[in-house]
């Protein structure tokens, strides 16, 4: 056994965790160390080849690859110790266990950050009947097999849901040659961007069949076709209007849940929304020594959220490992009225910065206005023209007004022109 | 490809390799085979793995007689070839007045099948020993000595352990046709050549009708009944230590909720009569029908948690019952059917009565010098401490490469059950022997390494790495 000592140790080397580990190195942390079960970093994006990442970080159109890339240098810089191919089996007595070829490795750790990720909802999640043949994959696994591997899924496609790595993959699909048929989505609305809507199906002729979902799959060894319907306001299939597509696959993007499994290992309390850890605005989860951040945390659509949200993750547990972390009251922070959740559920009321609260509306809508209060008195309000559950919402406090909270704030939400 | 041998065994579940296990005992050659391309069978995989004592099933009958004797042989077999057992015992809920006038009836039962410590429980000890199960139960039926298995290592345990001591198995080798001339076999014509043995074993379960038409024995019919699951992740808040019940139908055992050997929570199955033998397909209602019998068992279950959902056809003959025929107008053929969902509990008594019916038919058994009685299973690294994790590190790095995040599987564990005897050829057999792909994620995550690691060491193209059988290709050729 191995056992290793360092300030900060961090577990996943995606965006999140990348990001997390400069900073955390940069607020004076000494010793940080990554843990990557991958044999290189970045995580997720590095089978993320198409461009849309950077455009509010760095103000300009990268590729997935080339948006790890810039923070990896960075983090190589800063000198943080990078254990790529070990995998976190758990946390025991404050000690991260990890495994590699050479043993097994004990971290003892001042500062953990969960940056973990998430994994993809699958077929049985949504209990889909049918057969179960070969040809239905996640839509993240199959842009692995694709991206990463070079390898072709299948020629006649049907993807379900609308998540935005399901119409991504849409596209890469069509550029090598296979056809979509169709992308179904449950829900009356759209769960990813809108601008990959108009990139990625609109562009290429894909159907997107909205309020409709799969009731069938057939084929014993591999897809022969699945069976769609559409659904009524309560989400019941109309079975008299449905509709056999013959395919080879089916890919669905169904929806991704924080990967949390680790963190249950260090008693990490989870929320039932997000399925991440319940933290404040420094990120910290309720066991003091473990900060969560990027997808693990919440998920989120852009990945600029993750890096500013993770850097944040990186200070703070390198301000805790350091015994600095600002202490005040904790008020708690609750989704009202037209809001799903919002991110950070606490906050501490030090006042020594401004807090940004993260949050996603329960439906999509016009002319929206988005509101934080407390005490009853409106702390910040802002509108917008549209807004969707598939896209994160941010309002920001002042931290006068951090300073100055007494009782919960409340996150509101409503619409002129309701869209679902 | 021609084959001779003094054995030939048609279907690798359950009873097929629980006889070639035994038949390797003694100086014979077997031939054990199957049209899957793996051992496992239909049935057998995919059943509620229940080794339990049956004390429901029909008295005084071949069943009944078969099951007293089989449970016993499981203590030493389950020793010997490291398969998982769990002996939890079962707790029948009583969940109305009604219900309750079928106790005695159950009771008489259980004593006419042998099963003496088949006990009524009050509820406030129901309660105790299951503090999950419906609080409404007015008392129910306690069987200590019912276990749960591990359906899929009993199957593979036996037949690698049947390999070792010189049995072969033919996957991906289905029957044709047979060859039949004054009362005997002359050859059995599969997908992988013709097969010449001296004694013909039908074992073939939802299809041994079709094997004993072509052999000209086949007074009955088989139809598949279908059971549908769930299974619950193993993280689920809320859990069962006993197999829990519902009181029988004719049909069927009823619904289970049933804590496996490995951690997870199993529910079902349903019983539907179907005609196509191919339908494995879920239903909505089946489904439904099986959630709602299982919340009326426990009310708490997290349905929602559930990672797969499955089925699995069991034979149902027609005439009912277990038969067990060795042939007077075919001359080796020995035909047995009407195994049904006792079957895997009955295996191994099947297997000692089946070879002693043929021994008294003429076969000759001389027991073989070396027979190797221990299997050791695959060393699962989960299971181990860090400091034996280490040593197995040290010993094969491969064990400290993590593939199946979600199960903490190896890549060791999964070359293992590539190479072992009666190695895994694809990603499902992968997953049946070390658990790969069984976990929250359903493979998403370990899918693509473990086509890589098939194809790496069968020395394929990732192209030709199936699912399982036929053409069920995980990519696009």
């Amino acid at each position: 056994m191995k056992e290793v000592y360092c300030d900060v140790v961090i577990i996943g080397a995606g965006p999140a965790g990348l990001a997390a580990a400069q900073s955390a190195k940069k607020e004076g942390a000494e010793k940080v160390i990554i843990v990557e079960r991958d044999v290189h970093a970045g995580g997720i994006l590095q089978q993320c080849i198409h461009a849309g990442f950077g455009l509010k970080y760095f103000g300009e159109e990268l590729t997935g690859p080339e948006y790890a890339e810039r923070f990896e240098e960075k983090v190589m810089e800063a000198g943080v110790d990078m254990m790529l191919d070990t995998t976190a089996l758990e946390v025991r007595d404050n000690i991260l266990v990890c495994t590699n070829t050479e043993g097994i490795i004990h971290i003892h750790y001042g500062a953990m950050v969960l940056a973990m990720g998430c994994r993809e909802r699958t077929r049985a999640n949504l209990v889909i009947p049918g057969s179960r043949p070969a040809g239905i994959y996640t839509a993240g696994t199959a842009q692995r097999l694709m991206n990463i591997y070079g390898h072709h899924v299948g020629k006649e496609i049907v993807i379900l849901g609308s998540g935005d790595i399901g119409m991504i993959m849409a596209r890469r699909l069509t550029f090598e040659g296979a056809h979509v048929k169709a992308v179904v989505e449950l829900m009356p609305f759209l769960a990813g961007l809108v601008r990959n809507k108009v990139q990625c199906l609109d562009d290429f002729g894909i159907p997107l069949k909205l309020s409709h979902t799969v009731v069938d799959i057939t084929g014993v060894d591999r897809v022969e076709s699945v069976t769609i319907a559409p659904v009524d306001e309560n989400k019941n299939p109309i079975m008299e209007k449905a509709e056999v597509i013959p395919c080879d696959t089916l890919l669905l993007s169904v929806g991704l849940i924080p990967e949390n499994e680790l963190s249950k290992t260090a008693g990490v309390p989870l929320s039932g929304i997000t399925k991440g850890a319940i933290v404040n605005q420094f990120k910290q989860t309720e066991v003091p020594s473990i900060f969560a951040c990027g997808n693990v945390l919440h998920v989120n659509d852009l990945v600029d959220h993750v890096s500013h949200e993770s850097e944040a993750a990186g200070r703070y547990a390198a301000l805790y490992a350091a015994g600095k972390l600002p202490e005040g009251d904790v008020i708690s922070v609750e989704p009202g009225e037209g809001v799903r959740y919002v991110c950070p559920q606490k906050i501490v009321a030090d006042g020594s910065e401004d807090v940004t609260l993260y949050f996603r509306t329960a439906l999509p809508g016009r002319n929206s206005t988005m509101e934080v209060s407390s005490d009853g008195q409106v702390l910040k309000k802002r509108k917008s023209i549209c807004t969707s559950p598939g896209t994160m919402e941010e309002l920001t406090l002042t931290k006068e007004q951090v300073r100055e909270l007494k009782s919960k704030v409340i996150v509101k939400a409503s619409h002129e022109e309701e869209l679902a | 490809m021609n084959y001779n041998t003094d054995v030939l065994i048609i279907g690798a579940g359950a009873v097929g390799t629980a006889i070639a296990r035994e038949l390797s005992k003694f100086q014979l050659d077997v031939i054990l085979c199957d049209k899957n391309d793996d051992v496992g069978g239909d049935a057998s995989k995919s059943c509620s793995s229940c080794c339990s004592t049956e004390s429901t099933v029909t008295p005084f009958t071949l069943e009944s007689k078969l099951a007293q004797s089989s449970r016993p042989l499981f203590y030493h077999l389950c020793e010997e070839l490291e398969i998982p057992i769990n002996f939890c015992g079962s707790i029948t809920p009583v969940l109305n007045e009604e219900q309750m006038k079928v106790i005695p009836s159950m009771q008489e039962k259980a004593f006419n099948n042998g099963v003496y410590d088949v006990e009524f429980l009050t509820h406030d000890e129901i309660m105790e020993l299951e503090p999950n199960i419906n609080p409404c139960n007015l008392g129910g039926l306690y069987s200590p000595r019912d276990a749960q298995i591990s359906q899929f290592m009993l199957v593979i345990a036996q037949a690698e352990n049947a390999v070792a001591n010189g049995v072969e198995v033919l996957l991906d080798c289905r029957v044709t046709g047979m060859e039949v001339k004054d009362g005997k076999i002359e050859t059995v014509n599969t997908t992988k050549g013709d097969i010449h043995a001296k004694w013909v074993i039908n074992c073939a379960g939802l299809y041994c009708d079709e094997i004993a038409k072509m052999v000209g024995e086949c007074d009955f019919t088989v139809h598949p009944r279908k059971g549908q699951f769930f299974i619950l992740s193993k993280d689920t808040p809320v859990k069962v230590s006993h197999t829990i019940m519902s009181i029988p139908t004719p049909t069927s055992r009823g619904t289970l909720v049933i804590p496996t050997v490995d951690g997870n929570i199993l529910v079902g199955p349903t019983a539907e009569d179907l005609q196509d033998k191919t339908d494995k397909k879920t239903t909505k209602e089946g489904l439904d029908f099986v959630a709602r019998n299982a919340l009326a068992l426990v009310p708490g279950l997290h349905m929602e948690d559930t990672i797969t959902q499955f089925v699995g056809l069991r034979p149902a003959r027609e005439p009912e019952g277990y038969n067990i025929l060795v042939s007077e107008k075919v001359k080796g053929y020995v035909g047995i059917s009407g195994i049904r969902s006792s079957g895997l509990t009955v295996s191994l008594g099947i297997a000692k009565y089946t070879i002693h019916e043929m021994q008294k038919a003429g076969l000759e058994l001389k027991r073989k010098n070396g027979f190797i009685k221990r299997r050791e299973g695959i060393v699962k690294f989960s299971d181990k401490s860090d400091e034996e994790k280490a040593k197995l590190i040290e010993k094969d790095p491969l064990y400290g490469k993590i593939i199946c995040r979600c199960e903490q599987i190896t890549e060791s564990e999964i070359v293992q059950a590539i190479h072992r005897p009666v190695g895994a050829r694809t990603v499902d057999a992968v997953k049946r022997r070390v658990r790969a792909g069984m976990g929250r994620c359903q493979g998403g995550f370990c899918s693509p390494l473990v086509i890589e690691i098939i194809a790496r060491e069968l020395n394929i193209s990732p192209e030709e790495v199936r699912k399982r059988g036929g053409v069920s290709y995980m990519l696009d050729k």
